[in-house]
């Protein structure tokens, strides 16, 4: 079977789709194209490449600066980025969106600016167990200069958080409850409008790092109640080096700025610099206009195919590669959580991930191998590493077919 | 094809690795990590004499890390310090650049096929680095990365 027969996916034209990024129109070592590592980085669909390549020919110029024509186009694209950004992740204002590099920058802004100011001996600092390392090191090093500890919620065998646990971990000393929307290696969805209701009953606040989340559900930080919550643009079909920080106007408006130079400022001598205004007052320096254009282009292209469409449709490519990679055996697949995003992680006994990925490799197939940036996660499962096959709804049944026909190669091999 | 990288001797050797077991009156120890895969390897030298009496190595790792370490360990026996270090040079060569494969090698050709796979690389030299590491520096268990 490599047909899903689904209501759901009867109105989904995949094959339409696909016709949008230039990039799966290619052969590699003489076979098609089979990309299966959107969670590192999703493709680009036409319309973010021609936005990019429209402002480089026609637009470019520096932002918020000039009375020129060129200038003033360039910030009316740039900015119109963040209307859009508002929508897409339902804020109260344009004021609460700061742009960044990424999902990484997010929280490294966080951690500087809110952690340094708020932060203190004694106090501590709450992760998971499934975070990314980005979602780990800026706090191990803020708890590091400050003195403060930072405590782990543990998860079960299936790659869950246990919430028991997680209260317990809660109390008066914890500052602030930072975990992952989606986790990368896993694939968990993550119950945080809870985690973040519970974090809040103490006093805490909640950052919610969200960067594998946006390209596959709605989010809605209102609804969540999240205090910042943080995405890369790359991940949702938009060009590299672009992110957005959501943060709650009041915890902004507090922060200290990030990075001091242009942009960031009102006026500046050399007795005294008054800051500029939200969002701009974290944003110093020309910023990546290109990416903010292109990430533009991404939500509505995103927005045009529906987030619920993209949910639904990958849902039943999810439960169909599960079904198909279950009956290869010795394979075990690493992340079992009910709620799940489309992140199929596995190991073959015996077979190392880095020799799986290179025969994939060989036939075509692109998955990801290795720790995935989460150490902790593999040290949980006592496994050195990981082969990931991380789904978008640009991939096909058929896709998932050439997958396991790819993995019956590699058995074949070192068998 | 990836046959050229997974040839037989490498496919015998990271299934049954030779000289795989820890030493106890080793003199010479070295860790090796590739934290971009999570290769780990523990090397044993026994060194008498500057001539490496014995070699083994535990570890986890990928087909082409096994088999490298496995095949270091028997081309090794019985080499002076410093011909085992003009091997991993000549090994280090093999692998990155594109000159005439070096007699000196012997069995360790097989894995020739390791430039045609730069992301592999490291895999093939995580035993050699340990190697190097065990045999120069003054520490009695250093560990060194590939990064």
């Amino acid at each position: 079977m490599s047909t899903l027969s689904s209501a759901v996916t009867a109105g989904f034209d995949v094959e339409k789709i696909r016709q949008d990024f230039p990039v799966l129109k290619q052969t590699v070592h003489g076979k098609p194209l089979v990309y299966l590592d959107s969670a590192a980085t999703a493709q680009k669909p036409s319309i973010v490449v021609d936005a990019i390549r429209k402002f480089h020919e026609v637009d470019c110029a520096n932002i918020h600066r000039g009375v020129h024509e060129l200038s003033q186009r360039s910030t009316a694209a740039y900015e119109e980025t963040r209307t859009k950004t508002k929508k897409f992740l339902n804020a109260r204002n344009e004021a609460e969106l700061i742009f960044v590099r990424g999902t990484t920058e997010g929280i490294n802004l966080v951690s500087s600016s809110w952690g340094r100011t708020n932060v203190k001996e004694g106090d501590e600092i709450v992760v998971s167990a499934m975070e990314h390392h980005s979602n780990i090191v800026p706090w191990q090093m803020l708890c590091e200069e400050k003195g403060a500890k930072l405590r782990v919620i543990p998860m079960n065998d299936r790659g869950e958080l246990i919430l028991e646990e997680y209260e317990k971990l809660l109390g008066p000393r914890t500052r602030i409850v930072a975990v992952a929307h989606v986790s990368n290696a896993l694939g968990t969805i993550n119950p945080i409008r809870q985690m973040i209701e519970m974090a809040h009953q103490v006093g805490a606040l909640a950052l919610i790092d969200g960067a594998q989340a946006a390209p596959h559900l709605k989010v809605d930080v209102q609804a969540l109640d999240a205090d910042f919550y943080t995405l890369s643009g790359h991940k949702i079909c938009g060009p590299t080096g672009i992110g957005v920080l959501y943060g709650k106007t009041k915890l902004l408006t507090a922060m200290p700025p990030y990075q001091g130079g242009g942009d960031m400022i009102r006026t500046v001598s050399f007795e005294k610099t008054t800051y500029n205004d939200l969002p701009y007052k974290f944003e110093a320096g020309t910023p990546n206009i290109a990416g903010g254009i292109g990430m533009g282009a991404a939500l509505d292209y995103l927005n045009r195919i529906g987030l619920d469409n993209i949910a639904a449709y990958e849902h039943e490519l999810l439960v169909y590669g599960t079904s198909q990679l279950e009956e290869i055996p010795g394979l075990r697949i690493i992340g079992t959580a009910r709620q799940k995003a489309a992140v199929l992680s596995f190991v073959i006994e015996g077979i190392h991930p880095h020799d799986i990925g290179t025969v994939l490799d060989r036939q075509g197939i692109a998955v990801r191998t290795g720790h995935h940036c989460a150490q902790p996660v593999m040290d949980w499962f006592h496994i050195p590493a990981t082969t990931r096959a991380s789904l978008a709804f640009y991939n096909t049944p058929a896709e998932i077919d050439k997958l396991v026909a790819g993995l019956k190669k590699v058995k074949e091999i070192f068998s | 094809m990836v046959d050229d990288l997974y040839q037989e001797v490498i496919l015998d050797h990271s299934k049954r690795p030779r000289n795989c077991h820890s030493m106890d009156d080793a003199n010479r120890r070295a860790e090796g990590y590739n934290p971009l895969c999570g290769d780990k390897l523990k090397l044993f030298l026994k060194v008498e004499d500057d001539v490496v009496k014995d070699v083994s190595f535990v570890g986890s790792g990928c087909a082409i890390s096994t088999a490298s370490a496995s095949l270091m360990t028997e081309s090794l026996k019985g080499k002076k310090r410093e011909e085992a270090l003009k091997l991993l040079e000549r090994f280090h060569e093999l692998l990155t650049t594109d000159t005439p494969v070096s007699k000196d090698l012997g069995k360790l050709v097989v894995f020739c096929g390791v430039r045609d796979y730069p992301a592999r690389v490291k895999c093939a030299t995580l035993a050699w680095h340990t190697l190097k590491s065990a045999l120069t520096t003054n520490e009695p268990e250093p560990v060194v990365t590939t990064e």
